[in-house]
């Protein structure tokens, strides 16, 4: 079966690349999974969860502004910010998440609470 | 010991340990200059795609009509960005930058009639324009060495709503960065360059010619995606000017820090000869004294029989 080359690439890395059987992303209108042998499409990304299926197992990434497009099986997902979640610090993003409590910013609150969602998974 | 001879001592003392901090600082910048240039490498998939994406997404939108591509329309003010260093001893870093700065709003101003509107990257730049109570729109300082993006972020979130606020009511039109491209390790050239409003086209065509681009699906929308794709790509171009600007400073810096190495060197020969002659004329000073004592002595006692 076709697999799909992934790249998932934040501004100052790259983050993750190699062979995935599917990836789920999540974009202003809804969810979407993207199998081998999608048509192109370039779409914008909501802050949260990215999720690559690969031989191995699944890779979670928490991501934040960006966007991804596929095109011939390869797909790159361009974020301002993305982190693994292995490579999450929960305790970091849990005083991020209580620094934006206290501050009243959704946004930074959002990105917090993603990656404590991410990293859980 | 002469007086002479313990001055030159000290010279040469301290211009001892002058060589060892040049010496010292030289050899951080240099290896400074290795992860500085291996962020802009790491910054490069991300701009190559970022690229492939706006054209994709800018080549489709049938009639580009967005406010951040060129429009054509007159500028009447501009808004020009340096990035300089916060800390000197980088030789001519910040100096040229500032000059090059200086030729481009003479430009703008002199040919273009437009208004120049500075924001400033660095404390240099920064005490430039305030010992010289110019009016300064916006500043940033504190990690020129290492640029973050979520620094340039911020610049260029400032220069976007400045870009998008009419010029009559202190909005600009145009927005050029004065930055210092690195071309190697020997040779860094500040270099102006214009982001807004944006020429995707350009880029587009040479992208194009190498790989078709393929017929994008956008969601939710073309606009939408461009709309959300310009002001990262924005974002991407100032954070690669600081990336490059930052190796170029450390390089700068190592360049100015070996030839103060080379310079005190020169110093501490030139000062141990100097010091070497005087110890020379202080002996023959001595010996001839005893000679001359002694003649002196041999000559009164021969007199005095």
């Amino acid at each position: 079966m076709a697999t799909l080359q992934v790249e998932l690439v934040a501004a100052d890395r790259k983050v993750w690349s190699g062979e995935a059987s599917m990836v789920l992303v999540r974009t202003p209108d809804g969810d979407i999974g993207v199998l081998p042998g999608h048509q192109p499409v370039l779409a914008v990304l909501v802050g949260g969860g990215v999720s690559i299926r690969t031989a191995e197992g699944s890779i979670e990434a928490a991501v934040h502004g960006g966007f991804f497009s596929v095109s011939d099986n390869r797909v790159s997902i361009l974020a301002e910010s993305a982190e693994l979640s292995s490579e999450i610090d929960v305790q970091r993003a849990e005083k991020a998440a209580a620094r934006a409590r206290q501050d009243g910013s959704q946004d930074d609150l959002d990105r917090a609470e993603t990656r404590i969602r991410v990293a859980s998974l | 010991m002469g007086a002479q001879l313990r001055v030159y001592r000290r010279r040469i003392r301290s211009v001892r340990a002058t060589k060892k901090i040049t010496r010292a600082m030289e050899l951080i910048a240099a290896s400074r200059i290795v992860k500085a240039q291996g962020r802009v490498d790491a910054a490069r998939p991300y701009a190559l795609e970022l690229r492939r994406a706006v054209s994709a997404a800018a080549s489709q939108t049938s009639s580009v009509d967005h406010p951040l591509l060129a429009s054509g329309v007159e500028s009447k003010r501009a808004a020009v960005l340096i990035v300089t260093s916060d800390r000197g001893l980088a030789g001519a870093y910040s100096t040229n930058a500032l000059k090059e700065a200086e030729a481009l709003s003479r430009l703008l101003v002199e040919e273009g009639g437009q208004e120049v509107v500075n924001y400033l990257f660095g404390r240099k730049a920064l005490g430039f324009y305030s010992f010289r109570n110019r009016p300064i729109a916006g500043s940033w300082t504190g990690q020129t060495d290492a640029p973050t993006y979520e620094q340039a972020r911020e610049i260029a979130d400032a220069l976007l709503a400045a870009y998008n606020t009419d010029a009559s009511e202190g909005g600009v039109d145009e927005i050029h960065v004065v930055y210092t491209r690195f071309i190697n390790m020997g040779v860094q050239e500040a270099s102006v360059l214009r982001i807004l409003p944006l020429e995707v086209v350009a880029a587009s065509a040479e992208d194009s010619a190498r790989e078709p681009l393929a017929l994008y699906d956008f969601e939710p929308s073309a606009e939408v995606v461009l709309d959300a794709l310009l002001p990262q790509y924005i974002a991407q171009l100032i954070y690669s000017c600081l990336l490059e600007s930052a190796a170029s400073e450390h390089a700068a810096r190592r360049r100015a820090m070996k030839s103060a190495t080379d310079n005190a060197e020169e110093l501490i020969k030139s000062l141990v000869r100097a010091a070497n002659a005087a110890r020379q004329a202080e002996i023959t000073q001595e010996i001839s004294e005893i000679v001359g004592g002694a003649d002196a002595l041999s000559d009164a006692t021969a007199g005095s029989e």
